[in-house]
C-alpha cells in the first residue's frame, strides 16, 4: 500500500509536534522514522494510525486520504511501544480480539476464527502458550503476541512503535531480523518509529530522520551517512567529531587541528563533520601522502579488529576519534591526522560541501601546521 | 542477624499489638454487643421483633431504596470514573472534587438540600404539589438522598485503577476494528471488574445503612417511609430494646456480610494477578 503524508501539523498548546511533514512510501517498503525523543516520530505513528488528527495535511493511504478517518475504520495494524495486550484476555483471545470485534456479516464463523488465529499463533512461533495470560510471558513472546494480534486483522501498513525497546540486546536483534523476514515474506508496507539508529538501519529500507517536528532528510542508511542534509543528521547518524572551521574565499580553514582545503561555499562560519573511518592516525615518520594532515597527541586507544585501533587524540582542546593500523601508537606520543574526507555545512544553512581526499579539485590546496604542508 | 529496616521489637510487636486491641475495643465489641442484646431473651424474641409488621416494611423499603440507588450509582459511577480517567475534556479538575463532595458534606446537610429543592416551601415545591408528584417524605426523597449520599464509593474506587491502568490497552482495542462500546465492554469493564464489584458492595453497605440524609426526607412514617436505621432509633427511643437490638444486629449482619464478601474477592483478584510474573 503506498502512503503518503503531506504537510501534517500537529500542535499541542503553542508547540508543534508535528511542524510541516511530507513523506511517501513506496508499496512493500519498510521505513523507519528515526529522532531523539520529543522529535515528533511518535506523533507521526499516531496519526498514521489514526490515534491522533492533525490540524493541518493530509495522510493517503492507498491514495486516499483518511486524515479524519478514526483507527478502527483504517485497518492498519499498530504494535505498540509496551505492547498494550489485553490482560485479562488469553493470548488466544487477544490474537482473536480483531476478528471478534466485526460486524456480524463480516465476522469469520468460530471454526475459521480458531483456525486464524491458531495460524498467526504458528507464525509468531507461540502456539503452546494460546492459553496463557499476558502477564505470564516473557518480554520476547509479548512483543510476538501484539504483533500477531496487529496482523489479525490482516493490515497492510504496519506501523511499529519502538517495539524492541523492552527486549534485552541478545533476543533484540534477532528478534529485528525475524520482524524484518516477516515483511518481506506477507508483503506489508511498514512504519518503525525508533531512537536506536543501528536498528532503524538494519531494518528499514529507507529512513526518515526526525527534527523537531519536521523530517530532515528521508533517505537509505547509506546516504544518511555518507551524504547527510543538515548538522542534525550527521551528527546523529553514525560516529561523528564535530569541529568549527571558517570558509574564506572558497577555503575552509579549521584551526584547530590546522586543516585547510577548498569548498565551494560562501564565506563564513562552517560546520565540519568528520567520521572516525575517514580518519587516519599516523605516526608523524609514516607520513608521507599528500593530502591535508594535522599533528597530536594520542590520548587513548582500544582495538577495533586484527590490527586496527581506535585511537583518540587530543588536538589543542579539541578531540577527534580516526583510525591506526599496525603497531599501536603509544599514549602521548604524537602522530599526525590524516583526513580523508569531510562533510562541512556553511553558515545559515547556505548549503553543504563534502570534502575528499582523491577529488583531484580539491586536492590541490591544502596545509596544516608544524611544516607538514601537502601542495601540489 | 537485624537486617537494616528491623525496628526494635518493642514497635515490631508493640505497634501490631496496640492495633489489634484499639479495633477490638472500637469495632468487634460493639458489633458483639449489638448482637449479645439482640439474643439475650432468646431467638424466639429477636425473631417475633423482626416479623413485626412495621418492621417488615423497613426492611422491605431498605432493599427498595438500595436495589435502586446501588445500580444508579454503579452506572453513574463507571461513567463518571471512565471519563475522568479515559479522556481529557475542560473541567475535568473540578468533576473529581464534585465527586468527592457527598463525602465531605456532613449526610444531613445533603438531606436538607433535597428538603429545600423538592419540599413543600422549596424551589420545586409548588410545581410538584400542582402535578401531585411527591419526592419528600416519599421513596423519590429517600432515593436520592441515598444516591447523592453514595455516589463516590463505585466512582472513587475505578478512577485510581482506571487512571493507573491508562488508554493504551482502549487504543490497541481501537487499532483492531473495535467501536467504543465494544472497547468498554471487552476491554475496560473486564479490566476493572474486582474493583468494581468492591466498589458496588461498599456502596450498597453504605446505602443500607444511611442514617442522616435520609431520616430528614424520610418524614419517620412508620410502614411507609421508615428505612432500617430510623426504625433502629425509633423502637430505641420507644424503649423496645429487644426489637431495637434485633434490627440493628440484622443491619450488621448484612454490612459484616458485605465486607466478608468484598474480602473474599480481594483475595480472589489477588490470586488471579498473583500468576504474574
Amino acid at each position: 500500500m503506498t502512503v503518503e503524508v503531506q504537510g501534517l501539523v500537529r500542535r499541542f498548546g503553542a508547540m508543534a509536534a508535528l511542524d510541516g511533514v511530507s513523506l511517501a512510501l513506496e508499496p512493500g517498503e519498510f521505513a523507519a522514522v528515526l529522532g531523539p525523543s520529543g522529535s515528533g516520530k511518535t506523533t507521526l505513528l499516531r496519526v498514521l494510525a489514526g490515534l491522533d488528527f492533525p490540524d493541518e495535511g493530509r495522510v493517503l493511504l492507498a491514495g486516499q486520504d483518511v486524515a479524519a478517518v478514526p483507527a478502527r475504520e483504517r485497518g492498519v495494524g499498530v504494535v505498540f511501544q509496551h505492547y498494550a495486550l489485553f490482560r485479562h484476555m488469553t493470548v488466544f483471545e487477544n490474537v482473536a480480539f480483531g476478528l471478534r470485534v466485526r460486524p456480524r456479516r463480516h465476522r469469520p464463523a468460530e471454526a475459521e476464527i480458531q483456525r486464524r488465529v491458531t495460524a498467526l499463533l504458528e507464525l509468531v512461533q507461540l502456539p503452546e502458550l494460546a492459553a496463557r495470560f499476558p502477564d505470564q510471558l516473557s518480554g520476547g513472546q509479548r512483543q510476538r503476541v501484539a504483533l500477531a494480534r496487529a496482523l489479525a486483522i490482516e493490515p497492510r501498513l504496519l506501523l511499529l512503535d519502538e517495539p524492541f525497546g523492552a527486549l534485552d540486546a541478545l533476543v533484540r536483534k534477532e528478534v529485528r531480523r525475524w520482524v524484518r523476514g516477516l515483511h518481506d515474506r506477507l508483503g506489508l508496507t511498514s512504519v518503525l518509529v525508533t531512537h536506536d539508529q543501528e536498528e532503524a538501519m538494519e531494518m528499514a529500507d529507507r529512513v526518515a530522520v526526525m527534527d523537531r517536528g519536521r523530517v530532515v532528510q528521508f533517505a537509505t542508511a547509506s546516504e544518511l551517512l555518507a551524504e547527510p542534509e543538515t548538522p542534525f543528521v550527521a551528527g546523529f547518524l553514525g560516529e561523528a567529531g564535530r569541529l568549527v572551521g571558517e570558509v574564506r574565499a572558497g577555503l575552509l580553514l579549521v584551526e584547530d587541528v590546522g586543516f585547510t582545503g577548498s569548498v565551494p561555499l560562501p564565506d563564513g562560519p562552517a560546520e565540519v563533520i568528520v567520521r572516525p573511518g575517514d580518519v587516519r592516525v599516523l605516526a608523524p615518520a609514516d607520513f608521507g601522502d599528500l593530502s591535508p594532515i594535522a599533528i597530536g597527541k594520542v590520548r587513548s586507544l582500544r582495538p577495533v579488529c586484527d590490527g586496527a585501533w581506535r585511537v583518540v587524540v587530543a588536538m589543542g582542546d579539541r578531540v577527534i576519534e580516526g583510525m591506526a593500523a599496525g603497531s599501536p601508537l603509544p599514549r602521548g606520543a604524537d602522530c599526525v591526522l590524516e583526513v580523508t574526507r569531510l562533510v562541512v555545512f556553511g553558515a545559515n544553512a547556505s548549503g553543504r560541501a563534502i570534502w575528499t581526499a582523491n577529488d583531484p579539485g580539491h586536492r590541490s590546496l591544502g596545509a596544516g601546521h608544524q611544516g607538514f604542508f601537502a601542495v601540489d | 542477624m537485624r537486617s537494616a529496616t528491623a525496628d526494635p521489637a518493642a514497635i515490631r510487636w508493640g505497634l501490631p499489638l496496640l492495633a489489634l486491641v484499639l479495633a477490638t475495643i472500637i469495632f468487634a465489641l460493639p458489633l458483639a454487643a449489638v448482637f449479645a442484646e439482640a439474643l439475650r431473651r432468646g431467638w424466639g424474641v429477636a425473631l417475633a421483633a423482626i416479623a413485626e409488621p412495621d418492621t417488615l416494611a423497613a426492611i422491605q423499603l431498605t432493599l427498595l431504596v438500595a436495589a435502586i440507588s446501588v445500580p444508579v450509582n454503579t452506572v453513574g459511577g463507571i461513567a463518571a470514573a471512565w471519563a475522568v480517567a479515559k479522556h481529557d475534556f475542560p473541567g475535568k479538575r473540578l468533576l473529581v472534587t464534585w465527586i468527592e463532595l457527598p463525602f465531605s458534606v456532613s449526610p444531613v446537610i445533603s438531606g436538607l438540600v433535597f428538603v429545600l429543592l423538592f419540599g413543600a416551601q422549596g424551589y420545586f415545591g409548588p410545581w410538584l404539589r400542582e402535578r401531585d408528584i411527591q419526592i419528600i417524605f416519599a421513596l423519590p426523597g429517600l432515593v436520592l438522598a441515598t444516591v447523592f449520599v453514595t455516589f463516590p464509593f463505585v466512582a472513587r474506587t475505578l478512577m485510581p485503577l482506571m487512571q493507573e491502568q491508562g488508554r493504551s490497552e482502549e487504543e490497541a482495542a481501537a487499532t483492531l476494528g473495535a467501536s467504543g462500546w465494544q472497547t468498554f465492554r471487552r476491554v475496560t469493564l473486564p479490566n476493572v471488574k474486582w474493583a468494581l464489584l468492591a466498589g458496588v458492595l461498599l456502596c450498597n453497605a453504605r446505602a443500607m445503612g444511611e442514617f442522616g440524609a435520609v431520616s430528614v426526607v424520610s418524614g419517620h412514617i412508620r410502614g411507609q417511609t421508615n428505612t432500617m436505621p430510623l426504625h433502629v432509633e425509633i423502637l430505641y427511643n420507644e424503649y423496645m430494646f429487644a426489637g431495637a437490638f434485633a434490627v440493628a444486629a440484622l443491619l450488621a449482619l448484612l454490612g459484616v456480610v458485605t465486607l466478608g464478601a468484598k474480602a473474599v474477592l480481594e483475595r480472589a483478584s489477588e490470586r488471579r494477578l498473583g500468576g504474574a510474573a
